[in-house]
């Protein structure tokens, strides 16, 4: 019994690699999510948008402008992070008074409008993006399967950005002030910090983490107006399991999630695409606040 | 005369609807340590609030140094050199000792070095990793006047630091205020226990109503008691 459970996992080893990158871009944007909603309060619905839109960006970048992938895995984040300032400052930065629901309809309907226009302009067949020169060759033998340099790629970078992440809120002190912002924004504007302007930036920072995960997701997913929704969804559970605003959280849910996923995808296909809505409900039954999340 | 450190008159404030302070008028000399007397809801608490910019709507003047302030955000009125001590206390549970400490920015030169803080709060040192509320209600009142001692504001405003507290730390609290005071601080004190105010003050403002309804020096305090007595029902 156990010998059959073991040969299944053998076989099934790919697909548990192929979901740590599915767990990859799930940390990645539910750690924009988490940073985002630590500091504003507002559930950014417009993220899958933003996180196509750094898709986009960057297939601009190289197909009107011959800008390659290395260049546009920076560049693209700052320009959707500068969008994102301009949406704080004109329409978000209202609502901070009012209900969390106005934040989350307001950003979903930017998510709409944004996605709209990508259809318009670009339709909904996706666009190819081909992964850079260094990253294309033979795929890397990992001894029980061969997997694209590509995808090896996305899961260091994501632990990289996940980790520089958590170091600067976690080890700096620009960290401290969101934190304690976090906790009581009005005493840390009267020791003499310009809070506002820290919101911003931060809603910035969170818009450009999704960015960057699109720039990783254009060579392997089509590059099409509707990668982001169909992605949120998923990451919207993942943050709920992980518990909202945790940084931690977020990013060892992600990757967690990915490799249950893809074990899943092993031992009963069938319910691979609903496990972590199975998860989600349990979690929420047994500890609504999320598996990090303080209550 | 040179004008005070500190300025206030015809203060209004707002708490949403409620209408808080009714034209409040205090002065601060440079060097002074000055307390706001009074019952619970006179608002003194929101008087050092206003001061700092943290009520809904403020009118009237503050002037600090001969600067206006009344329109400034609080994080502008914390750079013009004023610092407010909380009555929460405000020590951020995400934040060890150290970051709590240095958490407010430096505003201007002049303010205490580290050192000088750990000798002046041996405890903070001894505790510097651990998170900022593990701390005893002492301790904790101690890192809330620390951490603003750095930022080299001149006008420390400290609301009610001893409330709750034991009285060996009571007496620990006195003797840093004058010691702050001895370094040529300004401190603007809101007590409910005029017995210690009496111990650190230089003036004292009796507030009634969101107004302020008398001031006797230091020196007059112990003629005026029965004022005293009336006006705090003590």
């Amino acid at each position: 019994m156990l010998e059959d459970l073991l040969f299944q996992l053998e076989l099934g080893l790919p697909q548990v690699v192929l979901g740590l990158v599915n767990g990859a871009f799930y940390a990645l944007l539910s750690l924009g999510l988490a940073v985002i909603f630590g500091m504003l309060n507002v559930i950014n619905f417009a993220h899958g948008a933003q996180f196509m839109m750094g898709a986009f960006v960057a297939w601009m970048m190289l197909n009107w402008l011959g800008i390659g992938y290395w260049p546009a895995l920076v560049l693209a984040p700052l320009v959707v992070g500068a969008f994102g300032v301009v949406l704080e400052k004109t329409m978000i930065s209202r609502l901070y008074k009012l209900d969390h629901l106005y934040g989350l309809l307001l950003t979903f309907g930017i998510a709409l409008i944004i996605e709209g226009l990508f259809r318009n302009q670009f339709g909904s067949s996706g666009m190819p993006y081909s992964p850079p020169e260094i990253l294309s060759g033979p795929p890397v033998d990992l001894g029980f399967m061969f997997l694209p340099k590509y995808r090896l790629w996305v899961v260091v970078a994501a632990l990289v950005m996940s980790l520089v992440t958590w170091l600067v809120i976690e080890k700096t002190r620009l960290g401290a002030y969101l934190r304690a912002a976090t906790e009581n924004a009005a005493l840390v504007q009267a020791f003499g910090v310009n809070v506002p302007r820290m919101v911003t930036l931060t809603y910035a920072a969170g818009v450009a983490l999704a960015a960057f995960a699109g720039v990783l997701a254009a060579p392997i997913y089509s590059v099409n107006p509707q990668m982001g929704s169909s992605l949120i969804i998923v990451v919207f559970a993942v943050v709920v399991i992980g518990g909202m605003g945790s940084i931690l959280g977020s990013v060892v849910t992600g990757f967690g999630l990915g490799l249950v996923e893809g074990l899943t995808k092993v031992f009963y296909p069938e319910a691979s695409s609903t496990v972590i809505f199975v998860i989600m409900a349990i979690v929420l039954l047994a500890r609504p606040a999320g598996l990090f999340g303080r209550a | 005369m040179a004008e005070p450190l500190l300025k206030v008159e015809g203060l209004e404030a707002w708490y949403g609807e409620s209408h808080v302070l009714h034209g409040v008028g205090i002065e601060v000399r440079q060097g002074e340590v000055v307390t706001l007397l009074g019952r619970n809801g006179a608002g003194k608490t929101t008087t050092l609030r206003a001061i700092m910019g943290l009520v809904g709507k403020r009118q009237g003047s503050v002037r600090f140094e001969g600067q206006e302030l009344i329109g400034a955000r609080s994080d502008r009125i914390a750079r013009a050199g004023i610092a407010l001590c909380p009555e929460e206390r405000g020590i951020f549970a995400s934040l060890d000792v150290t970051e709590n400490l240095l958490l407010p920015p430096v505003v201007r030169a002049g303010g205490m070095d580290l050192e000088a803080i750990y000798t002046l709060f041996p405890n903070l040192k001894e505790r510097a990793r651990s998170p900022g509320t593990k701390l005893s209600g002492g301790e904790q009142q101690m890192l809330a006047i620390a951490r603003i001692l750095r930022t080299g504001a001149r006008l420390l405003m400290l609301d009610e630091p001893t409330e709750g507290l034991a009285p060996v730390i009571v007496q620990q609290i006195g003797r840093t205020i004058r010691e702050i005071k001895a370094r040529g601080f300004t401190v603007l004190l809101v007590e409910q226990n005029f017995r210690f105010a009496q111990t650190v003050a230089d003036r004292h403002y009796v507030m009634e109503h969101g107004q302020v309804v008398d001031a006797v020096s230091n020196e007059e305090l112990a003629g005026s008691m029965d004022r005293l007595h009336a006006y705090l029902g003590v």
